[in-house]
C-alpha cells in the first residue's frame, strides 16, 4: 500500500495536534500551584510568568492562527493595503511599553484580572464596568470564531471535510482550558514557536530557492496591473493612504482594548517583564511581515485557492510547495496557532463575566473557589458557542462579526485605556459615550458596502471596515477606518457630557486608586524579581505583596 | 525626596518611544517602489525595518530608565 502525500500531511498534522493536546493537558501539573481553584491561578497563571513565558503567550494570544492566515490572503487579493497588519503590530509595542505597565500595575496592586473591574474602581460605578464586561465579550466570541475559521481553512485545503474533525479539536481544546486555566495557552505557545520557527526558516529557504523575492514581486506587479480593480496593487493607490493609517491607528488602539491582550499582561511576574516584553515583541512582526508576503509568493507560484476561499491560499500553498511531511508541520503550527488564541479569548471573557457581573450582580461575595468554577464553565460555553455559530452560520458572517467587534471593542478605550492617565471623566459620560461610539459604529459599519474589483457592489451593507468618504458626501477618494471615527464621536460624547454633568453637580464615582498604585511592583523592597536566571520552566520566586498576597 | 526627582527625569527618556510609534504614520513618504532590498520593494521591508527600529528603541528607553535601579 503507497502512502499517497496528502496522507502524510495529515498523519504529521494529527499527531502534532494531538501531542500539543496532551501537553496542554499536562500544563495544569506545570508549576503546580497549592491550589487552581481561584481566578488569580486559573485565569492569570497566578501572576508569575517570567520574561519568556510571558513573551510566548503574548506572542501566542495576540498573532493568531487567523493573522496568519488572513492577512497573506488579503494580500493575495489586493497587495499592499492587506499589509496593514504588520505596521499595527509594530505600533503595538511601543505603546504597550507606556499602556500596559500602568494597566499591570494597577491590576496587581488591586488583584483585578480583567480592564472592566479597573473601570469600576477608578471611575465608582459598576454599572460601567458592566457595559464594558458585555462590550468586550461581544467583541471577542467573533474572534474566537475566526480563529476556529483558521482551523476550518487548514482542514478544508487537507481535504478533511464533515463537522466532526473541528469539533473534535475544539472539544479537546476546550477541556484543557477547563482543567489548566492559563497555564495550558502558555505552555502550548512554546511548543507552538518551535514549529512557527521551523516554518519561518523552510519559507526563507523555499523562497530563496524559487527564485527569490524579486520573482514574487514581479509575478504580483504583473497581476495587479492586469486585474481591473483600482484598489489593488504593489503600493498604495491614490487616496488610499488615509485609510491605511486609519486602520493600522485603530487597530494598535484596539489592541489595547481587547480583553485578551491584557490577560497575558496580567500574567506577568512584575512590570519588568512587560517593559521587556513590549521590547521584544516586535520578533513576531518579522515573522507576520514574512508571512504576509507570501501572498505574494503564491500569486508568483500561481496558487489557487480551494474552492474561492481566500483563507485556503497559504495553506494551498503549502501543500503545493512543501515536501509532505513539512507541509504538515506548517499545518499543524497554523492548527495551534488557531487554538492558542481561542483558548485565551475564552479565559478573558470568562474572567469578565465572573468578576463584572456574576460577582456584582448575581452572587455578590463569592469564593475565589466558587469564581473560578463558574469561569471554568464560561469559558466553555464561550468556545462551543464560537463553534456553533461557525458550524450554523456561514463563516463568511464570522468573519464581518469580528471586523464588528474590532469597531466595538475600540469604544471602550476611554474608560480603559485613557481612564489609566485621568479620573476627570464622569461615569455616566463614560457609559454614554460607549453607547453613543457604538451606535455610530454600526451605522458606519452599516453604510459600507462590498464591491467587486470592477466596483460592482457585491453587497449594500457591512461589506469592510473603511467608510469611504464619498458615502458621506464628501468629494474624496479617500476612506477612513469606521472604528476612528466612532471613538471620535464617543470621545466628543464623554467629554461634553462630563462637562454637563460637572455643571449639573452630579455626584461622580469615587476613585479607588491611588496614583502610586500605577507604578506598583511586585516587589516593594527594591530587590527585584531574579532577571537572568529567568529559566523556561522553572517556578519562579512568588512575592507576597499586592495581589501576590492576597492569597 | 531627590530620588522621585531622578526617577521623573529618567521616565524623560520614554519620549523616544514617539519614534517607533510614528515610524510606521508617514504612509505618503514610503508608498514608493524603490529603493528595493532583496527584491522586496522599499513599502514592504521599510515597515519591516520598523519592527527593528521599535525592538531597538523600547530597549534602549528600558535601559535607560531603569538603569541604577
Amino acid at each position: 500500500m503507497t502512502v499517497t502525500a496528502r496522507q502524510v500531511e495529515i498523519g504529521v498534522f494529527a499527531v502534532l495536534l494531538g501531542a500539543m493536546l496532551v501537553l496542554g493537558f499536562a500544563a495544569a501539573r506545570w508549576r503546580r500551584p497549592p491550589s487552581l481553584h481561584s481566578l488569580e491561578e486559573w485565569g492569570v497563571g497566578g501572576r508569575a510568568f517570567g520574561n519568556w513565558v510571558t513573551w510566548f503567550l503574548l506572542g501566542g494570544s495576540m498573532y493568531t492562527a487567523y493573522t496568519y492566515i488572513a492577512v497573506p490572503a488579503l494580500v493575495y487579493g489586493v497587495g499592499a493595503a492587506g499589509f496593514f497588519a504588520v505596521p499595527f503590530a509594530i505600533m503595538t509595542a511601543p505603546l504597550a511599553y507606556l499602556i500596559s505597565t500602568r494597566t499591570w500595575s494597577v491590576s496587581h496592586a488591586h488583584g483585578f484580572v480583567t480592564s472592566a473591574e479597573f473601570t469600576r474602581a477608578r471611575f465608582g460605578s459598576r454599572g460601567l464596568a458592566a457595559l464594558v464586561a458585555v462590550t468586550g465579550i461581544v467583541a471577542t466570541m467573533p474572534y474566537i470564531a475566526v480563529q476556529l475559521v483558521a482551523l476550518q481553512a487548514v482542514m478544508k485545503t487537507l481535504g478533511v471535510t464533515g463537522e466532526w474533525p473541528l469539533t473534535v479539536a475544539v472539544l479537546v481544546a476546550s477541556f484543557c482550558t477547563f482543567r489548566s486555566g492559563l497555564r495550558a495557552p502558555a505552555l502550548l505557545s512554546i511548543a507552538k514557536d518551535v514549529l512557527l520557527l521551523w516554518l519561518v526558516l523552510a519559507i526563507v529557504l523555499l523562497v530563496a530557492m524559487s527564485g527569490g523575492w524579486s520573482a514574487a514581486f514581479r509575478g504580483s506587479g504583473e497581476r495587479f496591473t492586469a486585474d481591473v480593480s483600482p484598489a489593488s496593487g504593489l503600493l498604495l493607490p491614490e487616496g488610499g493612504w488615509l485609510g491605511y493609517l486609519t486602520l493600522v491607528l485603530g487597530s494598535a488602539l484596539a489592541i489595547f482594548a481587547y480583553p485578551h491582550a491584557l490577560t497575558g499582561i496580567l500574567a506577568a511576574r512584575d512590570r519588568a517583564t512587560v517593559q521587556r516584553n513590549a521590547a521584544a515583541l516586535p520578533v513576531y512582526c518579522l515573522a507576520l511581515g514574512l508571512v504576509a508576503m507570501l501572498g505574494f509568493f503564491a500569486i508568483g507560484q500561481g496558487v489557487r485557492p480551494v474552492g474561492g476561499d481566500l483563507n485556503t491560499v497559504v495553506p494551498q500553498l503549502f501543500h503545493e510547495v512543501f515536501p509532505a511531511w513539512c507541509a504538515g508541520i506548517a499545518y499543524a503550527a497554523v492548527g495551534v496557532a488557531a487554538l492558542i488564541p481561542a483558548a485565551v479569548m475564552s479565559i478573558a471573557a470568562a474572567n469578565l463575566f465572573t468578576r463584572s457581573i456574576y460577582r456584582e450582580y448575581l452572587r455578590p461575595g463569592a469564593s475565589p473557589r466558587e469564581e473560578a468554577r463558574v469561569s471554568r464553565w464560561v469559558s466553555l460555553l464561550a468556545k462551543f458557542g464560537a463553534l456553533v455559530f461557525i458550524l450554523l452560520l456561514d463563516p463568511q458572517f464570522s468573519i464581518e462579526f469580528q471586523l464588528i467587534g474590532g469597531v466595538i471593542v475600540l469604544q471602550t478605550v476611554p474608560a480603559v485605556v485613557l481612564g489609566l492617565w485621568t479620573n476627570w471623566f464622569h461615569r455616566w459620560a463614560l457609559a454614554t459615550g460607549l453607547l453613543g461610539g457604538l451606535a455610530t459604529g454600526l451605522f458606519l459599519l452599516y453604510l459600507v458596502p462590498q464591491r467587486a474589483p470592477d466596483g460592482r457592489i457585491v453587497k449594500a451593507h457591512f461589506g469592510g471596515s473603511n467608510l469611504p468618504l464619498a458615502q458621506l458626501g464628501l468629494d474624496s477618494r479617500s476612506a477612513v477606518y469606521t472604528g476612528l471615527i466612532a471613538l471620535a464621536v464617543n470621545l466628543a460624547i464623554v467629554v461634553a457630557a462630563t462637562l454637563l454633568l460637572r455643571a449639573l453637580r452630579v455626584p461622580a464615582g469615587v476613585d479607588a486608586t491611588h496614583p502610586a498604585d500605577y507604578y506598583a511592583d511586585a516587589t516593594t523592597t527594591g530587590t527585584t524579581a531574579p532577571r537572568h536566571s529567568d529559566t523556561l520552566l522553572d517556578g519562579p520566586s512568588r512575592p507576597r505583596v499586592g495581589a501576590h498576597a492576597a492569597r | 525626596m531627590p530620588e522621585l526627582g531622578v526617577r521623573a527625569q529618567r521616565r524623560g527618556w520614554r519620549w523616544l518611544l514617539l519614534i517607533p510609534i510614528l515610524a510606521p504614520l508617514p504612509v505618503g513618504l514610503y508608498n514608493r517602489l524603490e529603493p528595493q532590498l532583496w527584491g522586496v520593494p522599499f513599502f514592504y521591508w521599510y515597515q519591516i525595518g520598523c519592527a527593528v527600529l521599535a525592538m531597538a528603541v523600547t530597549t534602549l528607553v528600558h535601559r535607560l530608565t531603569r538603569a541604577g535601579r
